[in-house]
Formats: C-alpha cells, sequence, structure tokens
C-alpha cells in the first residue's frame, strides 16, 4: 500500500469515527419516491434505509404531523393525500385534498393542513380532526409553493403562471394581498423568526427575500454556477436554519444546494450533491440537511455547522421530498 | 470539429456586447421592486383589456389525418390564455377579453381591422399569412393597433418588410433550421440530402436549410425537387404508389447522413421516412420535425398546461395553439407588471429589456429589439416525443444563446420607424 492510500485509508475511518460520534441521537426521516410510489423510512444514527413504505401513485409533498403519529404523503396522480401510521408504518386514511396535490403545509398548532391544488387554481383547507375540506381559496394559475408563517396568520401560496406570492389571512380564509415575483415562483419558506419570506423563481432565476409586512421584495438572490448553463440553474426548495443563519437554496438540475447568508443574503457557497435536488429537511437537532435527488435516486447529508456534502444514502425511484419526525 | 470552429469565428467577428449584463440585471432588480403590488382592494373598478384574434382560415390538406387542423385549432390557445389572464387579473384588478374574427381566405382584413379598433381593441394576436398581416399592421397603423404575428414564419416580415408596430411569435424558418441544424452538427450528421417542395413557401423554407448549413458547417450534398403535380395525397391505393414514388425519388442521390425535407406545403415529406432508397433518417418537415410545442411536451412545468388545455378542450395542445397562447400572454404579463391598461405604455413595457415571458421553456422569452421577434428554444420533435431542445449546448452567444437562432442583430435589414 502506498503512503498516499495509507492516508486515505486513515482518514475514512477519522470521517467515520467522527460520523458516529456525532450522530448520537437517532431520527427518523420519510422520503418521498415520486416515480417509485413508496416512502422510504430513513434511520439518520445508521444513515441507512430501514423500510420502504407503498404508497398511491406520485407521491411528492410529504409532512409529519407534530405528535409524530402520521406522515402526510400527497399521491397527486391519486388526487389524494395519505397518512401513514408512523408506528406500524402502514396507510390509515386518507384526506380530501382536491385534484392533483403536490406540496402542502401545516399551521403551526398541526391542526389544519393547506393543499395547493395545482390544476384547479386553489387552495384547500382540510381540518385534520374531522378530515374533511373545510374551506377553497381560489388563487392564481398553477399554485406551487406552500408556507404558513411562524405566527399562523397568513398562509403563503406562490403561483406559477400568475407569478405572485398570495397572502391567505387564516382567519378569513381569503387573499389579502399579492406579490408579484420573478417568472414561475416554486417553493416558499418563513425565516423561522417570521421576518422575511423567501421564495424561489424557476425562470426569474433566482431567490426573493419579501417583507412580510411591507410585503415588497427587498432583495432578489441571483446563482450562477461557472461552467453551468444558466436554465441548469432552477431554485426550487428552500431550507433555512432554526437559528436563521443559514438558508440551503436546493438548485434542481444543476445538482448542487446555495448556501445563503440569511443576513447579508450573499451565496457563500455552492455544495455539490446528486442529481436533480429539489427538497429537503434539518433534522430535528439542526445538525444534518438531507435533500433528496430525483435522478441519482439518493439523499445527500449535509453538515450544516461544516457546511459540507458527508454522505448519500439510496433510496427509492425519484425521490422528491424529504420530512422528519420530531423527537 | 469544422462547424464549432465556424461558429467560433463567426462569433468572434460580432461587435462587442451593447450592454452589461449587471446593468440589465440591476433595471429588472429595480422594476421588480417598484412593482410590487398593492392588495387585491383596489380590484373593485378592474381595467378592461380588450385582444383582438384575426385569423384565416387554416389549410386542411395535411398529409396525416393526424394533423388535420380542427375548427379551434389556434382559438383554444388564445382562450385558454384569456382565461390564465382573468385569474392572474383578479388579483390586480385586470379584466381581459378575446374577439375573434375568421377572414375568408385571401380576404382584406382593412375592415375587421378598423371593426376591432372601433370596439377599442389594441393589441390584435394573428395568425395571417405574410401578405395579409401586413395589409392588416399596416391598416392599423394610423389607429394605433399593435399586432402579435403568432403563425408567419417568414423571414421578411422580421427584416426587409418589418413593422414598428408588429411583434413576432412564431418563430422564423431560419431559426426553425437553425434549432434543427445544431442538434445535426451535435449528432455530427453533416451530410445532408436536401428536398424541398415546389410552392413559394418550401423554396423558402429550403433556403432557411441552406442558410443554416452554411452558418453551422453542414454539407448539402445533393439537392432534389419534389414537383406538386397535384393529385390525391390520399387515396384508396395510395401506399403502394408513394412507396415506389420515394424511392424514385432518392434514387441516385449521392451517400448522405440524413434527409433534410422542406415541405411546407405537406405534398410529399410525411411520406419518406422508411420510404427512402438509402435506409437514413428524415428531418425538417418529416421525421425530427422542428417546432415550438407538441402534445408530449412535459417540462418545466408544461405538464400542467398540457392537462389544463385537454380538460378544457378535450384535444391535445398544437403549436398554434401554444403561439397564441404565449401571444395572449404576453400582453396580460405586462399589464400586470407594469400595472396598466394603456396601451402606449404596455407597448412600450413589452419593447423594454425588463420585459420577460414564461412560456414553459425553462427560461425566460425575450424581444430582440431590432426586429421585435421573441427569441425562444426550439423543440424537436419525432412524433411521439421531444428528442431534443436547441440551442445546443457549445453553441454560444455573447448577449444570449437563443441568438445563436434565426439571423441575429449584425445582419438584420429591419429598421423599425
Amino acid at each position: 500500500m502506498t503512503n498516499q492510500g495509507v492516508i486515505k485509508q486513515f482518514g475514512l475511518a477519522i470521517v467515520l469515527l467522527a460520523w458516529t460520534a456525532a450522530s448520537a441521537a437517532a431520527f427518523t426521516a420519510y422520503i418521498s419516491n415520486e416515480k417509485g410510489n413508496s416512502v422510504s423510512v430513513l434511520d439518520t444514527d445508521t444513515m441507512t434505509t430501514v423500510a420502504t413504505i407503498k404508497t398511491g401513485d406520485r407521491p411528492r409533498g410529504i409532512e409529519v404531523s407534530k405528535d409524530g403519529k402520521l406522515v402526510f404523503v400527497a399521491v397527486g396522480d391519486d388526487n389524494t393525500i395519505q397518512m401513514i401510521d408512523t408506528a406500524t408504518r402502514k396507510i390509515v386514511g386518507e384526506l380530501p385534498s382536491g385534484p392533483d396535490p403536490e406540496q402542502f403545509a401545516l399551521d403551526p398548532a398541526g391542526k389544519l393542513l393547506y393543499v395547493a391544488n395545482e390544476d384547479d387554481a386553489a387552495v384547500t383547507v382540510i381540518d385534520l380532526e374531522t378530515r374533511k375540506a373545510v374551506a377553497k381559496i381560489a388563487v392564481g394559475v398553477e399554485p406551487e409553493g406552500i408556507v404558513v408563517s411562524p405566527d399562523g396568520k397568513y398562509v403563503i401560496c406562490t403561483s406559477e403562471t400568475t407569478s405572485m406570492a398570495h397572502f391567505i389571512d387564516t382567519a378569513e380564509r381569503k387573499v389579502v394581498a399579492n406579490v408579484l415575483l420573478g417568472a414561475r415562483p416554486r417553493a416558499a419558506a418563513f425565516k423561522p423568526d417570521g421576518s422575511e419570506l423567501w421564495v424561489t423563481s424557476e425562470v426569474g432565476g433566482g431567490l426573493s427575500i419579501v417583507d412580510p409586512l411591507t410585503r415588497k421584495i427587498v432583495k432578489v438572490v441571483h446563482f450562477a454556477i461557472p461552467g453551468l448553463r444558466p436554465e441548469k440553474i432552477q431554485p426550487v426548495g428552500i431550507n433555512i436554519t432554526s437559528d436563521g443563519k443559514f438558508g440551503f437554496i436546493h438548485l434542481g438540475p444543476s445538482n448542487r444546494i446555495a448556501v445563503v447568508d440569511g443576513t447579508t443574503h450573499e451565496v457563500v457557497k455552492y455544495l455539490l450533491v446528486g442529481q436533480r435536488v429539489w427538497h429537503g429537511a434539518f433534522t430535528p437537532d439542526g445538525k444534518y440537511l438531507l435533500a433528496a435527488n430525483g435522478l441519482s435516486n439518493d439523499v445527500s447529508v449535509i453538515d450544516v455547522a461544516a457546511l459540507k456534502v458527508v454522505k448519500s444514502i439510496q433510496v427509492g425511484e425519484l425521490p422528491w421530498g424529504v420530512a422528519m419526525a420530531p423527537k | 470539429m469544422a462547424g464549432f470552429a465556424a461558429w467560433h469565428r463567426w462569433l468572434r467577428s460580432l461587435p462587442p456586447t451593447r450592454c452589461h449584463p449587471k446593468a440589465v440585471l440591476w433595471l429588472a432588480l429595480a422594476g421588480c421592486v417598484a412593482l410590487s403590488l398593492a392588495d387585491s382592494s383596489r380590484a373593485a373598478e378592474p381595467q378592461q383589456i380588450k385582444i383582438g384574434y384575426l385569423r384565416a382560415p387554416l389549410a386542411k390538406e395535411r398529409i396525416s389525418l393526424i394533423d388535420i387542423p380542427t375548427a379551434n385549432e389556434g382559438l383554444a390557445g388564445a382562450q385558454l390564455a384569456i382565461e390564465d389572464n382573468n385569474t392572474t387579473g383578479r388579483f390586480v384588478g385586470q379584466q381581459f377579453e378575446l374577439i375573434d374574427i375568421l377572414l375568408k381566405d385571401g380576404e382584406d382584413p382593412t375592415a375587421a381591422v378598423n371593426k376591432l379598433a372601433d370596439q377599442n381593441v389594441a393589441f390584435i394576436a394573428t395568425a395571417l399569412p405574410a401578405a395579409q398581416l401586413l395589409q392588416a399592421a399596416d391598416a392599423g397603423k394610423a389607429r394605433g393597433e399593435i399586432f402579435i404575428n403568432a403563425s408567419a414564419p417568414d423571414e421578411r416580415l422580421r427584416e426587409q418588410d418589418c413593422r414598428a408596430n408588429l411583434i413576432h411569435v412564431a418563430p422564423t424558418r431560419f431559426m426553425l433550421a437553425d434549432g434543427l441544424a445544431q442538434y445535426l452538427i451535435l449528432k455530427k450528421w453533416r451530410r445532408w440530402l436536401l428536398v424541398s417542395g415546389s410552392h413559394d413557401n418550401d423554396k423558402l423554407m429550403a433556403d432557411a436549410y441552406r442558410h443554416a448549413a452554411k452558418r453551422f458547417g453542414a454539407k448539402i450534398v445533393a439537392e432534389l425537387e419534389f414537383k406538386d403535380t397535384g393529385g390525391a395525397r390520399r387515396t384508396d391505393s395510395g401506399i403502394a404508389e408513394i412507396q415506389r414514388q420515394m424511392i424514385n425519388l432518392t434514387q441516385g442521390a449521392p451517400d448522405y447522413d440524413i434527409l433534410v425535407a422542406a415541405d411546407e406545403s405537406e405534398v410529399f415529406a410525411g411520406y419518406l421516412p422508411y420510404r427512402t432508397w438509402l435506409p437514413r433518417p428524415v428531418a425538417g418537415s418529416a421525421g425530427l420535425v422542428p417546432t415550438t410545442w407538441n402534445a408530449a411536451f412535459d417540462q418545466w412545468g408544461a405538464l400542467q398546461l398540457q392537462n389544463r388545455f385537454r380538460k378544457q378542450f378535450q384535444r391535445f395542445m398544437t403549436p398554434l395553439d401554444m403561439q397564441l397562447w404565449t401571444a395572449i400572454r404576453m400582453v396580460a404579463e405586462a399589464a400586470s407588471r407594469a400595472n396598466t391598461s394603456d396601451t402606449a405604455k404596455l407597448f412600450a413595457f413589452i419593447k423594454s429589456p425588463e420585459f420577460s415571458v414564461a412560456a414553459f421553456k425553462g427560461q425566460k422569452l425575450t424581444l430582440r429589439d431590432w426586429n421585435l421577434q421573441l427569441r425562444q428554444p426550439i423543440l424537436l420533435f419525432d412524433g411521439r416525443n421531444t428528442v431534443s431542445i436547441s440551442p445546443q449546448e457549445g453553441f454560444l452567444h455573447q448577449v444570449s444563446e437563443l441568438d445563436t437562432l434565426g439571423l441575429d442583430r449584425p445582419e438584420t435589414k429591419c429598421k423599425l420607424n
């Protein structure tokens, strides 16, 4: 064995040691596999897939209930949201989501679920206790991203062809304001303190930072990666750390995640991940970000403190989104 | 690769960039910030924007039964765009209405243009042949009418015969030919057998392929003409006859990599695939076809538009439908971004560098300011699926890679005034 080889082996051992030391707390992550029609269950301690649950057709949007007992997964081609019991890992029911559900969001109390109906230009509100649709709110053409403000007062829904973020008052259940954005807005996320709303635009080519009080765009962050054609850089999912220090913007077919400074909004770093990275979620301790790579059928694990990709885990076919069980 | 080398030489011969990319970005940003919208309470009295659709009957002569246009081809795309506009318009207090006028074959459009002007229609999308379109644009000039050409591919409309009140959404023949040529060069299919029809529009299309071959370094090994001598396109005993005809047509040509057919008139190209003397692929008017849209296209959210269209019209969306959708959406996009229904302001905004429209092509589409042609990628469709999308990687341009398709600013003969 050459010296270099020894060093490599030794280095790997250190990384592995550091890995086991760092991941003392075990969490469970759920990954929707859009083409595999399944949900992969990951153990964040061993960083392996421990189970695969069959679902309906085309599972995309995925969330875990606040009490951790249920996983909600939108199965678009079956026009419903399925509920998986986290203890038995079996499908236990369905929610009346309206047609072709893709993204949805839970309110902070965990009682209501807001679903964007892409083909219907509407947002459906579902009461999780009665499991009934209680309201339908008209929004722009091709609603896509949806998020509830940390105080629960507003739901923000983006519409792709209309190119707006619609502010829906959750008490009145109606649109009270609209912000025009770069073309084809995708995902929306709040900084945990509620001070900023971040929205990615597929064609507008960037990330809009919106002041939720004045409802004005305060900055547009643009992404550029040397050697990559601009149309390969499609900003999609957004994950902002709980301290608001960094935002991770999933850049789709560019196979990169941009790390954006939460205060200056400068791009700090581009992390090379798997192919067509779409959406992700942090482990509850905030140490790792798991990102679903659609075309390479794996999940990239990012060490948040080090801003480094440390591992990739094989999951099902065309992974779309990640939801993390609370601990 | 000779093609690339020639291309780069040509690229280097161009004048330096006129506009600093950063400057454009800041302009766009300033526009964005300035345009954040008021809330829906302002929607009490909506601004009314009427859009005209002026069209001529579509030719029914098609080689394949599948391609025969429906009565609402184009119109359906316009209607869906109006609906999409109104869904958006609800939030900004704007209401759109479509006024559709179907002319007779070759009819003078002046009366129809005046009728639209009388009804306060300022923007008129068109599916008219070049001559009728120019008549319409000139007839509407005095009344401030603005036309959006959604069907005519003629270069002359963007070059020597360009008009200041005429925007083009339809790609030109050169854009289509360049889109196909880039892919063929990438595949190293450089030896073309060019077969063209005998009608004027077929000849113009053949010119576009000759231009593309020269531009990107392909070699046309031989040219053949298929003379339209009349006769049935589809007859009960046609298959055997056609099989022989196509062999006779292509026999004796020097060896080639791909047959490129220029047959806008739909006389013969559809019969070429699988019937040539040599076993070679076909492109152009049949086989691998450069186009703006196809019913199988599902990238960049296109699936949603396809779903919406099929749900409403119970048929597939065609390129003409998409070109109309884009034309009508452009007006509404300008109206919501510039927050106005004033014609002069809308037209100024559409012509400004801040304007762009999203049409499910993965990037924003903008106007060439020198002739008001919409820049756009070209899809290469095999009849079932999208094979590729041009511009191809490696074909570079200092302003926009989309300007590697069609005549560029230094070559233009257009003088807008």
